[in-house]
């Protein structure tokens, strides 16, 4: 019998269709998640790190608390939404690439608050005299904020990215991994191996582990650059 | 003819065929089904021919029959296709179906490892092998997942007049496969449908012990979802796919199916 290895690269080499497709919808899907989530999560964060308000801390505990909510439970929740029977069922999207992309930002977001709110919190405490005596309000200065803290925040954003990218039980329940629609490569993975194909499931695991891999490393080259040119 | 016109009769064009394309491509039902059928290959094999007649596109849900009749009920599917008759002539009773029509049967086995611990090799009906796991107290690896097979396998420890429980009786909660994984690492013996055993690679130890007994017998049943329930159901290809398949050219695709070179799913619509 072929190894794992072996049978990564046949896969690989021969370009094979239904693996281009899925790993064309994982990255469609994580890469969809990880953009809403930024869009939404950095703004709040840094509104979060600069607010004064009632119940702050609270806020602050549950974004940090929802880092650990279960895939299993934020995919049950969007499933429960979705569905016909749900609030949002008249817009069927229940088994769609679309309810994947929503239950995985569910996930995400939580961490890019949560790292947002921290990074720019140390950033005002060192910086706030020297950016209000340059005439920067509190909320003018959350730019400058988060542009200080892009090397802290792409960190946050690629835990986020390892985190989608991972996961299975969400897409697993709001996405029904359908052959060709809503595969992914984490369900592609369990279905393989309650097939028995250890072999594939092991072969998909590796060319999902290099996928996050080569990402990581552009990733840590653009920060590197950045700091280098922009620093 | 003028640069202006030429571009926009071939936008025109290009128009008509987008407009064109979805009529036959927009076309999609789902279907809440069983792992059983999935995991087992007999989708691929069948599911490419219904299109290429219809046109209709099936997106498959694989599930244990529990959740996948809880997938129609909620309206999440337009057709349930599972093995659990009396579940689903409860769906059908309920309202939530129109009506069950039969497709095809496979079988149970019993697995189990290949040195027989419980002496599975003499029994003389399937309760009987079910009463020598209980009695041998031998590793049993049950779905526990309220999956057909799990409906199956609890008749069996009725018709024994054995309550499951102890030490040896290892629910495992998940689909067969999974259930299959465990049993092959324990080792344990599983009660599993014969298609997904046939295409099933990673067995290690286990074998058959026990097959045969017409209480076996693994019936799968088709049932449109009701759209008086739930009205965004597509009716009308939904039910297009289930004539489809009680028809002569879905049984026949059914009966062509092959492992190994064994039939997996044996037709039996009226």
């Amino acid at each position: 019998m072929d190894g794992p290895f072996a049978t990564a690269i046949t896969l690989i080499a021969t370009a094979d269709s239904a693996l281009v497709q899925i790993i064309g919808l994982s990255l469609r899907v994580t890469l969809s998640a990880v953009v809403i989530a930024c869009a939404v999560g950095l703004p709040l964060g840094a509104a979060l790190a600069l607010a004064r308000f009632r119940g702050r801390g609270a806020v602050i505990v549950l974004f940090n608390a929802l880092m650990g909510l279960p895939p299993v439970v934020a995919g049950l929740l969007v499933y429960l939404l979705l569905s016909r029977s749900g609030p949002l069922g008249s817009l069927a999207l229940l088994f769609t690439p679309t309810a994947m992309i929503i239950a995985q930002t569910v996930l995400i977001l939580p961490i890019v608050v949560s790292l947002t709110r921290s990074v720019v919190e140390d950033l005002w405490g060192e910086y706030r005299e020297q950016l209000t005596s340059l005439g920067a309000s509190r909320w003018r200065a959350v730019p400058t904020l988060l542009w200080d803290g892009r090397v802290s925040l792409l960190t946050g954003v690629l835990a986020g990215f390892g985190r989608a990218s991972a996961e299975v039980g969400a897409v697993l329940i709001v996405g029904g991994n359908i052959a060709g629609h809503t595969r992914t490569m984490t369900t592609a993975i369990t279905l393989e191996t309650s097939r028995g194909n250890l072999g594939l499931a092991v072969a998909l695991g590796l060319i999902l582990m290099a996928l996050t891999l080569s990402l990581n490393a552009v990733a840590w080259g653009a920060g590197q650059w950045a700091k280098g040119r922009l620093g | 003819m003028t640069h202006t016109s030429r571009f926009l009769l071939s936008a025109a064009s290009g128009l008509a065929l987008i407009a064109a394309l979805p009529a036959s491509a927009e076309e999609v039902i789902t279907v809440a089904s069983t792992t059983s059928t999935e995991n087992s290959g007999l989708f691929g094999h069948i599911l490419p021919l219904f299109q290429s007649e219809t046109g209709i596109e099936v997106r498959v849900i694989a599930q244990g029959t529990g959740q996948a009749l809880e997938t129609g009920r909620r309206g999440d599917a337009d057709v349930v296709f599972v093995h659990a008759r009396a579940q689903e002539e409860a769906f059908v009773a309920e309202g939530y179906g129109v009506q069950r029509f039969d497709v095809m049967y496979n079988d149970f086995v019993i697995v189990g490892p290949s040195d027989d611990p419980a002496g599975l090799a003499n029994a003389a009906d399937a309760p009987a092998a079910m009463a020598a796991i209980a009695g041998a107290q031998a590793p049993f690896a049950s779905r526990g997942d309220d999956s057909g097979t799990h409906s199956a396998e609890k008749r069996l420890w009725a018709a024994a007049g054995v309550e499951p429980g102890g030490a040896w009786y290892l629910s495992t909660g998940s689909g067969m496969g999974a259930t299959l994984n465990t049993a092959a690492q324990v080792p344990a013996y599983a009660l599993t449908d014969r298609g997904t055993w046939l295409s099933f690679q990673n067995r290690g130890p286990l074998t058959i012990s026990f097959e045969g007994d017409p209480v076996l017998f693994n019936p799968y049943g088709i049932i449109l979802v009701n759209p008086e329930r739930h009205p965004h159901v597509k009716a009308e290809a939904g039910q297009a796919f289930i004539d489809w398949i009680v028809s002569e050219a879905g049984q026949n695709a059914i009966a062509s199916y092959q492992v190994g070179g064994e039939q997996l799913f044996f037709p039996n619509a009226q």
